[in-house]
């Protein structure tokens, strides 16, 4: 599968992403500069983490607007795989290519710590294999999933939640919802589930002694699956 | 303002001494201009020059087999693998944080980071060592959550990730708040660049931000004590922007990856002054910069204001002029424009142009690296001759050592500092193998079989109850830090926090704390390559304690697993490697008990300290260590617990004291006191015979004082006081009904380790809540 990562300027994370995707992929992931373009034999878009444009404005609000992302647009729409991660979730959803917003946390700080994240859609292409229940670290000041009333019952009655906060035995609770996110939802796709969206950092808990290594089993999920096999 | 006529006025304005201003006349032989002032005023600053510590400073060991830089440039380097070296420095930002704390730590954040990437090093870690006055006070409070923010948005952004540090409270800080923050990088050895300007003709190229008025005289300002009219200097304080940092740093390294350019030089203190002054002066060099070529942000800057703004994110580069456009390209592509201020030549004059007009022309060496110094009186305070034994303090008897311990543990300097570090992103880069809350930060290396150490120490009580031992300890405990995680302690930065040196009494204390810590950076074997001073932390109120912070970075050898704090695993053997505990003094639970400060400061026995690191290290590698714990602020008894909630959910632990004297007084004494070069440890009963093996060897005391053990068997029965206590995040995790029970004739005590997290994660005594709180039920 070929695989990039989109740099954003003030992007953290892509080393990071390409580490963990080269891995456990078959071919190393390429980095694309923003002023790029997405090649055509691309199958997987990531957009990583970090602070794209020092997320000023609004996190994700200007790199909306970078060049790469009419054609990252393009791609998704022709059915390709697109992830966002924190930030890239961030510019997911200022682009309109996820439903709902992301605020500020509710107790308006930064938080990075490890949590658990419950896979509501096992059968996703993104989380095929996957655990029930992963233990995967957050790092991010706005990571407040928001989406009104209709969105959200139509989210639900689509199966677009891919993963909820919750806790070690899958439960979810305010105590486990580290954001204050609506439905303590984690993660979102679109209603076509080639796109998605996720606060964690799954290439961040690549290895036991970095704390966890359920992020494998979620870039191995992806990478090594043939698209044919997406629902 | 080509004609400022010069009054004495003007030069005291400038913080310049009539003796100052004798020599600055002999230099040009002449009068100055006012931008010449202005440049001799801010490079001739305590801050650039060290005018008041250079002499002791001089005395610090510096030299050692594995030091690839020491002291004099942007940050030391130490040797680490056959490819890599590690870059790293600890810069002070206390001056800006007491007026400004979230600009003021912001900038602090972008300064040292720019220190370690200038010289072409990845930043991969920050550690964060802060200093605030009493919580109780209202505008602490206002400090604590700006200069917490401040650094969380800023290192955040940028993406390094912070592992390390200290937070401590006490009136010593009213006032003066210090932040020290220290920056580790990654290097290969042969990328390695220097801020020493060479080549006639080459280049003077400036990127980054525009240049304001925000900062001027930043220097100038960090070099005097604060007053009520400090606020209305509020200008002086610099204004960070994060993503500019990570465009420049990403650019630099781009550069000097692509050996576009020769020396490279951030403007920090005393901004474009300081950069090409020193630029020219390391490298015997002159230097000619027209400032008309400037970018600009504020309209009709004068050459004084673009010559001493400290706006941030603002670099300095010498080129070659055939690489100039290969410098464009580069800066281009992120979206920066490549500035050509001007050239090197070799006349060792720096000369300014403005509009057209000679502003300065002034010998590059003379200003850069001949500062005046300055051999201070020093005279021992009277307050060292009457401070209380604490053997004497009013402590009451220990009849409720388990509420004593409960509420210690839920103190502001005892608690757990997890509410700052989560703001703090400790996990970007993907090489934390150790995170904020052990002894020791420690990352993997990506492209090395070793593994990185660093750890930052420094307690301005012991300093205060004696310099001399103060700076001891700080770089041994640091060094023990670092040790318990199983790496080799191989150098030291430092970071010297003082009042103002002027004063006898004060520079007596700096002269000892740098006397202690030269002989303890000695005597373990830890080179200094470089540091800050930041002095004239006072206000009329009077002086910080004084407070010498020591960073250490350490190597572990080839796959070695790093030690961590908590206990693993059921059925440890854990033990405590030193002695016995001598007395209450300089300890953290006595000044908590009665808010005085009681002596004598603890002794610290550096040979001690150096088989302590010799036995760490060997036990670490043989793979018998499965916990380490330094017992530092708190004594064993917080070390105990440390362990405990760092460990695996659901563990207990039986200590029995046999060793102590009977009754709780003595009892407290063991649990509490601050003694030096104690070690708490567990291993496998198999392992921990040949640690003890070990110990003896190296002529160390080793007691083995209890056993891990699980009581899963029990029912979760245990009361849950969590929801009601203010600032609980989460659900307290792993099982509540295990317990820490110290066995000692009479009484002894058992605690559940439930309470023991609450507790030590509820930091009520800083933000209290409105409703008074039980830490536990009767």
């Amino acid at each position: 599968m070929k695989t990039a990562v989109v740099l954003f300027p003030g992007s953290n994370c892509e080393q990071d992403t390409v580490k963990a995707i080269n891995a456990v992929g078959s071919s190393p992931a390429t980095v694309l500069w923003h002023k790029d373009r997405v090649p055509v034999e691309t199958d997987l878009v990531v957009l990583p983490g970090g602070f794209s444009y020092g997320d000023y404005l609004r996190a994700g609000a200007i790199a909306r607007f970078s060049p790469i992302m009419q054609s990252v647009v393009d791609f998704a729409n022709a059915g390709g795989l697109v992830i966002g991660i924190c930030n890239g979730f961030q510019v997911l959803v200022e682009a309109r290519l996820l439903p709902g917003a992301l605020l500020r946390n509710e107790g308006l700080h930064f938080i990075c710590k490890w949590v658990h994240l419950r896979v509501e859609r096992s059968h996703s292409i993104f989380t095929r294999s996957e655990k029930s229940v992963v233990r995967i670290p957050i790092a991010h000041g706005q990571g407040r999933y928001f989406i009104d009333d209709d969105g959200l019952k139509s989210l639900e009655g689509c199966g677009q939640v891919v993963f909820r906060y919750c806790d070690e035995e899958g439960c979810t609770s305010v105590e486990s919802n580290p954001n204050g996110s609506i439905g303590s939802i984690a993660g979102v796709c679109n209603e076509a589930g080639n796109v998605l969206g996720m606060m964690p950092h799954p290439e961040r808990a690549m290895s036991e002694d970095l704390g966890s290594a359920d992020g494998r089993t979620f870039w191995k999920s992806l990478l090594n699956g043939t698209l044919t096999q997406s629902h | 303002m080509g004609k400022v006529v010069i009054t004495p006025e003007i030069i005291a304005e400038h913080g310049i001494t009539p003796e100052e201003y004798q020599t600055i006349l002999k230099i040009l032989g002449r009068e100055p201009r006012i931008v010449e002032l202005g440049i001799f005023s801010v490079m001739w600053s305590e801050h650039c020059s060290y005018k008041n510590s250079k002499p002791l400073l001089r005395t610090f060991p510096t030299e050692g087999p594995h030091i690839l830089q020491g002291p004099g440039e942007n940050a030391g380097i130490v040797d680490f693998d056959e490819r890599l070296a590690i870059v790293f420095k600890m810069e002070s930002h206390n001056h800006p944080s007491a007026l400004e704390p979230y600009q003021g730590a912001a900038t602090g954040v972008g300064g040292i980071l720019r220190d370690i990437f200038t010289m072409g090093a990845r930043p991969v870690a920050l550690l964060d060592l802060l200093r605030f006055g009493d919580p109780a006070n209202p505008r602490t409070r206002r400090l604590v959550s700006g200069v917490i923010e401040g650094i969380a948005d800023y290192g955040n952004a940028v993406g390094v990730p912070t592992v390390g540090g200290e937070c401590y409270f006490s009136p010593a800080y009213d006032g003066n708040p210090l932040v020290n923050v220290m920056c580790v990088g990654v290097i290969e050895k042969d990328r390695i660049t220097r801020a020493v300007g060479s080549g006639a003709g080459n280049l003077v190229v400036y990127y980054g931000n525009a240049t304001g008025r925000d900062g001027i005289h930043g220097a100038t300002f960090a070099s005097t004590e604060l007053t009520e009219e400090s606020e209305d200097k509020r200008s002086a304080v610099q204004v960070g922007d994060p993503f500019m940092e990570k465009k420049i740093l990403e650019v630099t390294l781009e550069l000097i990856e692509s050996n576009a350019v020769v020396a490279l030089q951030d403007m920090g203190a005393a901004g474009l002054t300081c950069s090409t002054a020193e630029m020219a002066g390391r490298g015997g060099m002159g230097i000619r910069v027209d400032l008309d070529k400037v970018p600009q942000r504020a309209a009709n800057l004068s050459a004084y204001e673009i010559m001493l703004s400290e706006s941030q994110e603002r670099m300095l580069a010498i080129c070659e002029p055939a690489k100039l456009e290969q410098v464009r390209g580069i800066l281009n592509k992120w979206d920066l424009d490549a500035h050509v201020l001007g050239e090197l030549d070799a006349s060792g004059l720096m000369k300014v142009y403005h509009r057209g007009e000679l502003v300065a022309e002034l010998p590059a060496d003379k200003v850069s690296e001949n500062s005046p110094v300055y051999e201070r009186e020093a005279r021992r305070p009277e307050y060292m001759d009457s401070i209380p034994d604490a053997a004497n303090a009013n402590l009451g008897p220990a009849t409720d050592l388990k509420r004593e311990l409960l509420e210690f543990l839920a103190s502001p300097n005892i608690c757990s500092k997890r509410w700052i570090y989560e703001q703090y992103d400790h996990m970007v880069q993907t090489q934390t193998l150790t995170p904020p809350g052990d002894n020791a930060g420690v990352l993997k290396i990506d492209g090395s079989r070793h593994s990185l150490a660093m750890a930052a120490d420094g307690n301005g009580l012991y300093s205060y109850l004696d310099p001399f031992e103060g700076g001891k300890l700080a770089v041994a405990e640091a060094a023990r830090n670092v040790a318990c995680s199983g790496a080799r302690p191989l150098a030291v930065t430092n970071c010297l926090n003082f009042g103002s040196p002027l004063k006898p009494e004060i520079f007596y204390q700096l002269s000892e704390a740098v006397r202690g810590i030269g002989a303890a950076c000695k005597a373990l074997n830890t080179p200094v390559t470089g540091g800050n001073v930041s002095l004239y932390n006072e206000n009329p109120e009077g002086a910080i304690w004084p407070t010498p912070i020591i960073g250490i970075v350490g190597r572990l050898d080839r796959d070695v697993k790093p030690v961590k704090a908590g206990f693993p695993a059921a059925g440890l053997d854990v033990a405590l490697i030193g002695p016995p505990a001598r007395d209450l003094g300089g300890s953290e639970y006595v000044r908590w008990r009665t808010g005085k400060v009681h002596g004598p400061c603890p002794a610290c026995d550096l040979d001690h300290e150096r088989r302590v690191i010799e036995v760490l290290v060997a036990a670490a590698n043989a793979g018998w260590l499965a916990s380490a714990q330094d017992c530092g602020v708190g004594g064993l008894g917080v070390a105990v617990v440390e362990s405990l909630l760092l460990g695996k959910p659901g563990l207990g632990l039986e200590l029995d004291l046999g060793y102590v004297a009977r009754g709780n007084e003595a009892l407290r004494v063991e649990m509490f006191a601050e003694t030096p070069g104690r070690v708490l440890i567990s291993a496998a009963p198999d392992h921990y015979r040949q640690i003890q093996e070990l110990c003896s060897k190296h002529g160390l005391p080793i007691a083995l004082i209890g056993q891990t053990i699980q009581k899963s068997d029990q029912a979760a029965e245990a009361a849950h006081v969590g929801p009601e206590l203010h600032g609980m995040q989460e659900p307290l995790l792993g099982n509540h009904d295990a317990e820490l029970g110290i066995r000692h004739a009479p009484s002894g005590l058992r605690v559940r380790i439930g309470h023991l997290r609450n507790a030590y994660e509820s930091r009520v005594s800083i933000f209290p809540p409105e409703k008074p709180v039980a830490l536990y039920e009767a």
